[in-house]
C-alpha cells in the first residue's frame, strides 16, 4: 500500500523557490523595450472635473504619452458587475453603477484616477503627474452612512433618486410575536469599521502585445485570472484564447485582488496595442490604501428576544452597509452579514434588512471575512448583552442555544451570496464549544484565576465566542491532471495562488490518487494557458471546490493507469496498485511498469489508436457544489488590561476549528494564524480613517496600524474537530477566513470583561487604547 | 512613490561635506540613515534638490569614551552600534534602554545618532535623550566649530539651531554622578511605533536618598522634547515619597505639556499618559538610583 499523504502536515512543495528569493513575482517581470505607467489621481473626494491641462506633463523629457477620458473614447463606460445582482431574493431592489475606467466628469472617491502617463521609467511618470493640472468643482461629499439617506443628501449617482445601492429584507418566523412573547427584549446600536486588505504586495499589472502572434499576455497578480482574460477579451474584440493571463507568484490576494476592469487593467491593455509596447504599472502603498477596494464598516440596529432562561425566541437586525463610490461587486459583503448573523444558533424568528448605501468612499469588495466578522460580531455582542441582563454565564448561554450535532442539513432561511438558500451541511458546535473551554480552563479562570486576579487589582477578562464560515461556494472549478513521460504528474487548475499553500496540498489531493511523491506533482495555477475553466480564489473555496476537481480529475487518471496497465501487466485491473510512481501487481510488487512508460505508451506515436480511446494519461474533471460547505468554530481569548493606559495584553487564544478532513494541517494552522493576525488588527489596531470631506487620512503605515508579529500573542492554541462535509468525496469545507471571523467579538468581550469594574459596554470593533478610556471614563460618569 | 529629481554628492571627509554644504547653501540637505528623509522624499514630501551623503564619511562614526567617564559620540554611528556597545551600557544603561524603543532592529542598523538629533522629531528618542542627559553637541562649518548644548539645539518641530552650511558632527554625554540612574516609559499603539507619550527621568540621589539631581523630559507630547521644571523644582533636596511623585505627574500631566488629539488618541487620554509614565518612570528611576 501507497504512504496516504493525504491529511497529513507535510512541508511546503513551494518554500525552497520563496525562501530562496528565487520566486518569480510581478515586478521581477522585465521586457525589453518596456514602459512604466502612474496614475494621477484626485484630491477630492467629490467633485466635477471641468478641464484639464496635461500640455506641460506631455513635454517632460522621457514622457511617452499623457491621457484623460477623452483620449480614451467608448471605453470610458461603466465596467461589467462581478457579481451578479440579487434578483433570486424576494422584494430585492439594487441600482448597479460600477467602476469607471476613469473620470470623465466627476469625481466620486478620492483617489480615483483622472490621468494615466505612460513614461520610460515609473520615476518619470511620477514626475509627470505633478505638471498635470486638472481643474475641479468640488461637491459636499457624502461620508455618514445614515446621514446618506437621509431626504436633500448629495448625491454619488446624479441619475439615482437617493445614495440607496440596495434593500433586501429576508426573514423567517415571526419577529414583532417572538419578541412580544419574549420575557426580555434587547435593542443595541453596533458599529464596525473599515479596514484595509494589506496584502504584503500590492496590485500590479504587467501587459504584453505581440502584433505579430496578435496575442496580448498579461501578468498580474489577480485572484481570478480566468475572469480578467475573459473580461479583456470582450472588451477588446478577441477571443479568449488570444490573451494569456499568468499569475506570478503573489504576495498575498485577500480580497481586493479579485476585482477585474479596474482602471488599470481596462487602460493599459488598450494602451499597451496603441503604443505596441509592453506596459508595467504597480500600485504604490499609498495608492493601495486610496484606491483599491476594502469593507467591513456597518451600522446595525440590532433587537434580541429571548425568555428569561436564556433561550433565543427571536432576532432582528436592520443594517446600513457602505459599499463606496460603486458597487460593481454588488452585495456580496452585506449578504455574507445576513447569513452569519443568524447562523449558528437556533432562532425560531428572525427579521435582517439591509440598506446599502453608496458613499464617496472607495469601492467596497470583499476584504477575507467578507461581510462575516461583522455578522458575527453583532450577534454574539447581542448575545453578551443579554447575558449581562439575564446575569449568565456567557459560555452557557451559548451553549443553551447552539444548533445541536443531530440538526444536519439544517436550512438557514437566508439567500447568500451564492445565490440558493443556504444549508448548514454537517458540523458540531457544542463539541467545539466545550473543546475550547477545557483547552482555556474555563472553569478554573472564572473561580480561582480571575477572582485573584481581581484581588490583586489586576484586570484580567475572558471572551468566549461561536461561529460559522460559509465556504466552498460554487459555480465550479475544474482541472487538469496530465502524467509526463517522466513520470511525474503535472495538475492545472484555473484558481490563482497568492500564498495559500495550492503547490502543496492540491499536490497531496493528486499524489494521495496516483501513488507519487508529493514533491513529483507540480502544480500549475493561475495561467489561463494551461486551465481555461474556473471562477477563482475567493469564499476560501480553493481547497473545496478546486481541490475536489483535483480529486476527481486524480481519480479518472489513476483509472486509465490502471486499464492500460492491466492491459500491458495481463493481471485484473482489481489487483493493480499505484505505489511509488508504479502500477504494481499488489501481490507481486516486482511486476510493475512506470507511470512514465504507462504515459508514453498511453501516446502512440505509429501504429493504431482504438475507437474511443483518448491519449495520454491525462484527464479533466470538474466539480460544482449545490451550495456551500460551512466550517465552523469557536475562539476564547484572555486578556490582561492595564486599566491605566489601557493597553491589553493577549495572554491566551485558543481556538477550535472545523473545516472537515483538512488537507494539510499544518497549513489548515498556517491559514488559521494569519486570519487571527487580520482578527486581531480589526478588532484593536486597524482602521481606516475618512474625514468628513471624503479624504482618507490612513494612506500610509505611519497612520494605518497594521498588526506585526510584535503584536501577536506570543502563541495560538488550536485544536480541530474533523466533521467531513457530505457535499464532496475528500470531506473538506474551507478555511481561508476563518482567524478572521470570530476574533473581534471575542477581544471586545474580553475587554469587557477585564474592565468589569468599570461597567463599560462596547459596542464597536476598530478599537484603541483611547478609544476604550474615553468609554471608560464615560462609563464611570467622569 | 519615487523620489523627486535631485543632484547627489558623496563626500569621502568631513572637510569635503562642509564644503559641499557651503556651496549648496540652502539648496543642500544632509543625507545621514535616511530613515526619515527617504521614506519623505518618496512620498514627495520632501524635495531636496541636492542630498550631502555622509554615508561616506567615514571618520563620523565612532564611540569614544571620555577620560572624565562621558562618552563622545560621531554622528553617523548607527543607532544599533551604541545599543550594543559594552562602554555605553556599563555608562550609561539608559542610552541602550532607550535606543531599543526606536522603531525596529532593521531601522536602527541604519539610523544614526546624530541623524536623529538633527531632524528633530518631536516624537523622536534620542533628541530626548540628549536633553534628559544634558548632552553637548558639536557643530562644524567650514573654517569654524562651536559647542550647543541640549537644550539650546532644538528650537521647535524639525527645527534646530543649524544653519545650512551647519553639520552636527559629534554629540557628547557627560558623565552620571554616583547614584543616577534614569528610566524609560513610552506608550505607543505598537511596537516600534511612534510614542503616543513617552518620558526619560534621570535621578540622582545623594548619600540619604534625597534627590540631588533630576532631569524628567517629556516627548511626544508638545512640539518638542520638554525638560520637566516643576520636577526639578519640588523633588530635589527632597525624599523622592510615592506622594511627592504622584505631585509631579500630575503637575506635569497638567502643566507641562501640549499633547493634541489626532486618530490614535485623545489629548486627554495622552495627557493621562504622561501621567501613568511620570510617575512610572520617576519611580524606577529612584529605585534603580539607590541600588
Amino acid at each position: 500500500m501507497a504512504e496516504r499523504v493525504f491529511h497529513k502536515s507535510i512541508l511546503r512543495n513551494e518554500d525552497p523557490q520563496i525562501l530562496a528569493g528565487k520566486a518569480q513575482y510581478l515586478d521581477d517581470i522585465e521586457i525589453p523595450g518596456m514602459l512604466y505607467a502612474a496614475f494621477k489621481r484626485s484630491d477630492y473626494a467629490h467633485a466635477r472635473l471641468k478641464s484639464i491641462d496635461v500640455s506641460e506633463a506631455k513635454a517632460l523629457p522621457g514622457v511617452i504619452g499623457v491621457y484623460t477620458a477623452e483620449d480614451f473614447g467608448d471605453l470610458v463606460k461603466p465596467g461589467p458587475l462581478q457579481v451578479p445582482p440579487p434578483t433570486a431574493i424576494k422584494g430585492a431592489t439594487y441600482a448597479s453603477r460600477t467602476i469607471m475606467p476613469i473620470v470623465k466628469d466627476k469625481v466620486r472617491y478620492s483617489g480615483e484616477p483622472v490621468a494615466v502617463v505612460i513614461a520610460e521609467s515609473r520615476y518619470i511618470a511620477e514626475d509627470a503627474c505633478d505638471f498635470i493640472y486638472p481643474e475641479f468643482e468640488p461637491l459636499d461629499a457624502v461620508i455618514d452612512l445614515e446621514k446618506a439617506l437621509q431626504p436633500g443628501a448629495p448625491l454619488v449617482h446624479e441619475d439615482l433618486p437617493s445614495n440607496e445601492a440596495a434593500h433586501v429584507i429576508q426573514e423567517r418566523g415571526n419577529y414583532p410575536e417572538a419578541a412580544a412573547n419574549a420575557d426580555i427584549v434587547i435593542k443595541k446600536k453596533i458599529y464596525m469599521d473599515r479596514v484595509a486588505a494589506v496584502a504584503l504586495e500590492n496590485r500590479g499589472i504587467v501587459v504584453n502585445w505581440d502584433d505579430k502572434a496578435q496575442m496580448m499576455t498579461i501578468w498580474c497578480g489577480t485572484q481570478s485570472p480566468i475572469t480578467l482574460r475573459n473580461a479583456t477579451a470582450t472588451r477588446m474584440g478577441l477571443f479568449e484564447n488570444q490573451v494569456r493571463v499568468i499569475t506570478p507568484f503573489t504576495g498575498g490576494g485577500f480580497g481586493p485582488k479579485i476585482n477585474t476592469s479596474m482602471p488599470d487593467d481596462v487602460l493599459l491593455t488598450e494602451l499597451a496595442v496603441r503604443l505596441n509596447r509592453p506596459i508595467k504599472w504597480y500600485e504604490d502603498r499609498r495608492e493601495n490604501f486610496l484606491a483599491t477596494t476594502s469593507e467591513r464598516d456597518q451600522v446595525h440596529y440590532a433587537e434580541i428576544a429571548l425568555t428569561k432562561e436564556g433561550k433565543i425566541l427571536g432576532f432582528k437586525d436592520v443594517f446600513y452597509h457602505n459599499s463606496g463610490a460603486y458597487d460593481s461587486y454588488m452585495m456580496t459583503v452585506p449578504l455574507n452579514t445576513q447569513t452569519h448573523t443568524v447562523s449558528n444558533y437556533n432562532i425560531p424568528s428572525f427579521y435582517t434588512e439591509i440598506f446599502m448605501v453608496f458613499t464617496n468612499e472607495m469601492v467596497v469588495t470583499p476584504v477575507r471575512g467578507a461581510g462575516r466578522p461583522q455578522g458575527v460580531f453583532v450577534m454574539e455582542r447581542m448575545i453578551d448583552a443579554a447575558a449581562r441582563e439575564l446575569k449568565m454565564d456567557v459560555a452557557e448561554i451559548r451553549r443553551i442555544n447552539l444548533i445541536q450535532p443531530d440538526a444536519y442539513p439544517v436550512s438557514t432561511g437566508i439567500i447568500g451570496q451564492d445565490f440558493v438558500e443556504g444549508v448548514l451541511d454537517s458540523g458540531d458546535y457544542p463539541t467545539a464549544l466545550a473543546k475550547v473551554m477545557e483547552m482555556i480552563d474555563y472553569k478554573k479562570f472564572r473561580e480561582e484565576i480571575q477572582p485573584k486576579a481581581r484581588a490583586e487589582g489586576r484586570h484580567l477578562g475572558i471572551g468566549i465566542c461561536t461561529f460559522t464560515e460559509g465556504t466552498g461556494v460554487g459555480p465550479y472549478e475544474g482541472a487538469k491532471i496530465t502524467v509526463g513521460g517522466n513520470g511525474k504528474v503535472s495538475v492545472a487548475t484555473g484558481v490563482a495562488t497568492q500564498g495559500q499553500a495550492h503547490y502543496t496540498s492540491f499536490a497531496q489531493i493528486a499524489a494521495e490518487q496516483l501513488g507519487v511523491e508529493v514533491k513529483d506533482v507540480k502544480v500549475i495555477t493561475g495561467d489561463t494557458g494551461a486551465f481555461a475553466w474556473g471562477a477563482g480564489t475567493f469564499a476560501s473555496r480553493g481547497a473545496t471546490v478546486a481541490g475536489t476537481a483535483i480529486h476527481l480529475a486524480a481519480v479518472k487518471v489513476k483509472n486509465k493507469a490502471l486499464k492500460l496497465a492491466s492491459q500491458i501487466l495481463e493481471t485484473p485491473e482489481s489487483e493493480l496498485e499505484l505505489v511509488g510512481g508504479f502500477v504494481q501487481v499488489a501481490d507481486l510488487p516486482d511486476k510493475k511498469i512506470s507511470l512514465g512508460d504507462l504515459a508514453s505508451k498511453a501516446n502512440p506515436m505509429r501504429g493504431t489508436f482504438p475507437p474511443g480511446a483518448e491519449p495520454g494519461l491525462e484527464a479533466v474533471a470538474y466539480y460544482g457544489p449545490p451550495y456551500g460547505a460551512t466550517g465552523a468554530g469557536c475562539m476564547a481569548m484572555i486578556l490582561d488590561v492595564d486599566a491605566e493606559t489601557m493597553k491589553p495584553k493577549i495572554e491566551r487564544l485558543v481556538m477550535v476549528h472545523d473545516c472537515g478532513i483538512p488537507i494539510n494541517p499544518m497549513v489548515v494552522e498556517g491559514q488559521v494564524h494569519g486570519g487571527v493576525q487580520m482578527g486581531i488588527g480589526n478588532a484593536f489596531f486597524e482602521k481606516v480613517f475618512y474625514d468628513e470631506t471624503g479624504q482618507l487620512l490612513t494612506a500610509s503605515f505611519m497612520d494605518y496600524l497594521f498588526p506585526q508579529a510584535t503584536d501577536m500573542p506570543p502563541k495560538m492554541e488550536l485544536g480541530h474537530t474533523e466533521i467531513p462535509s457530505p457535499l464532496n468525496p475528500l470531506g473538506i469545507k474551507g478555511v481561508g477566513e476563518a482567524g478572521a471571523i470570530p476574533t473581534p467579538a471575542v477581544f471586545t468581550q474580553a475587554l469587557e470583561d477585564a474592565l468589569f469594574d468599570t461597567g463599560v459596554e462596547i459596542m464597536e470593533s476598530n478599537l484603541s487604547p483611547s478609544k476604550v478610556y474615553t468609554y471608560v471614563q464615560k462609563a464611570k460618569g467622569a | 512613490m519615487k523620489p523627486a529629481p535631485f543632484e547627489y554628492y558623496a563626500p569621502k571627509t568631513v572637510e569635503e561635506a562642509l564644503q559641499n554644504l557651503t556651496d549648496l547653501g540652502y539648496s543642500g540637505k544632509v543625507l545621514a540613515g535616511g530613515q526619515s528623509l527617504i521614506p519623505a522624499m518618496n512620498f514627495r514630501m520632501a524635495r531636496p534638490s541636492a542630498l550631502v551623503d555622509l554615508n561616506t564619511v567615514a571618520e563620523l562614526a565612532y564611540i569614544r569614551p571620555t577620560a572624565d567617564g562621558g562618552i563622545a559620540i560621531g554622528t553617523m554611528t548607527r543607532d544599533s552600534v551604541v545599543e550594543y556597545d559594552p562602554i555605553v551600557k556599563q555608562r550609561m544603561p539608559i542610552v541602550a534602554e532607550t535606543i531599543g524603543y526606536i522603531a525596529h532592529a532593521q531601522i536602527r542598523a541604519r539610523g544614526t545618532f546624530g541623524g536623529a538629533i538633527a531632524h528633530a522629531d518631536p516624537a523622536a528618542q534620542l533628541p530626548a535623550l540628549s536633553l534628559a542627559l544634558n548632552a553637548k553637541l558639536l557643530v562644524k562649518r567650514k573654517g569654524g566649530e562651536r559647542w550647543v548644548t541640549a537644550e539650546e539645539f532644538i528650537v521647535g518641530p524639525f527645527m534646530t539651531v543649524l544653519e545650512p552650511e551647519d553639520l552636527l558632527v559629534e554629540v557628547v554625554l557627560p558623565p552620571l554622578a554616583p547614584r543616577t540612574a534614569g528610566s524609560y516609559k513610552q506608550v505607543s499603539r505598537q511596537r516600534g511605533g511612534y510614542a503616543q507619550a513617552a518620558t526619560i527621568s534621570m535621578v540622582g540621589l545623594d548619600d540619604r536618598d534625597r534627590v540631588k539631581d533630576v532631569r524628567c523630559v517629556l516627548f511626544s507630547v508638545g512640539e518638542t522634547p520638554i525638560l520637566s521644571k516643576y520636577a526639578a523644582k519640588v523633588l530635589v533636596g527632597n525624599e523622592p515619597t510615592e506622594a511627592a511623585i504622584a505631585d509631579v505627574a500630575a503637575y506635569v500631566a497638567k502643566n507641562e505639556c501640549d499633547p493634541g488629539s489626532d486618530l490614535h488618541g485623545t489629548a486627554e487620554y495622552r495627557r493621562q499618559l504622561v501621567q501613568v509614565l511620570v510617575r512610572r518612570s520617576l519611580t524606577e528611576a529612584v529605585l534603580r538610583a539607590k541600588k
